[in-house]
């Protein structure tokens, strides 16, 4: 059992959310390489017209599904620390839904576990996403349905 | 006996509601809840394969569910 450094930063937010929360979050003396993402809201899906985007979460399993994958980074990667923040609620185009800061010794742990968080993410936390478009029609987003990858960002 | 599930996204807007009053014995499995859910206004809207969660876990169709436990159904997940 891998004992983490840093406890990982794990959160469903209502407000808008501050990266360099989540960088300050993971950051420490050991640490080398910080690896950041972040999911933003783009204008364009399938081919039609996105105006925004309204998030809904199940939040106590979002946060203990984002808290198992934090846990398995921390688990394959010692000495790991990090932090995933996911907004719910209505955003809009280039608002910021999803932020999630890795932190290493060595920068291959660091941007690898990142590209891992947010693969986990998307296919196990329970968290959906309702796109409006400027026809004024609007859909849960279904990647089990979608003829395109389904990918926001 | 019934047992409350917690439905979201496209489930709830079918359902009408965020909490569905399923009428099935307790205990039972995950699979007999979801099949007493088809029957129900707005069951039609559940695919072939339905994702459950039992108290915050994802759970199998064989799983039990007892009284008290937080049961809910998963739709597609779409986060990021």
């Amino acid at each position: 059992m891998t004992v983490s450094t840093h406890d990982a930063l794990i959160e469903i937010v209502g407000a808008p959310i501050d990266l360099a929360r989540l960088v300050a979050h993971v950051q420490h003396a050991g640490v080398g390489a910080v690896a950041t993402f972040l999911g933003t809201v783009r204008d364009v899906n399938d081919g039609r017209n996105v105006t925004g985007i309204d998030y809904e979460a199940y939040q106590p399993m979002a946060e203990a599904e984002m808290r198992a994958i934090a846990a398995e980074l921390g688990a394959q990667w010692e000495g790991l620390s990090v932090a995933i923040v996911h907004r719910v609620g209505t955003l809009g185009i280039g608002d910021v839904s999803v932020a999630i800061a890795c932190a290493h010794a060595r920068r291959a742990p660091a941007a690898d576990a990142m590209r891992t968080a947010i693969e986990a993410l998307k296919v196990r936390v329970p968290i959906w996403k309702r796109e409006r478009y400027a026809d004024g029609e609007w859909t849960w987003v279904d990647s089990t349905r979608s003829s395109g990858s389904g990918e926001p960002g | 006996m019934s047992v409350p599930v917690l439905v979201f996204a496209s489930y709830a807007d079918a359902f009408g509601a965020r909490t569905v009053i399923v009428p099935v014995p307790v205990p039972c499995t995950v699979t007999d809840v979801i099949t007493a859910m088809r029957e129900l206004p707005g069951g039609h809207c559940l695919p072939g394969k339905v994702l459950v969660a039992v108290n915050h876990v994802y759970a199998r169709p064989e799983s039990s569910v007892r009284d008290g436990d937080e049961v809910a159904l998963i739709p597609p997940v779409a986060g990021g």
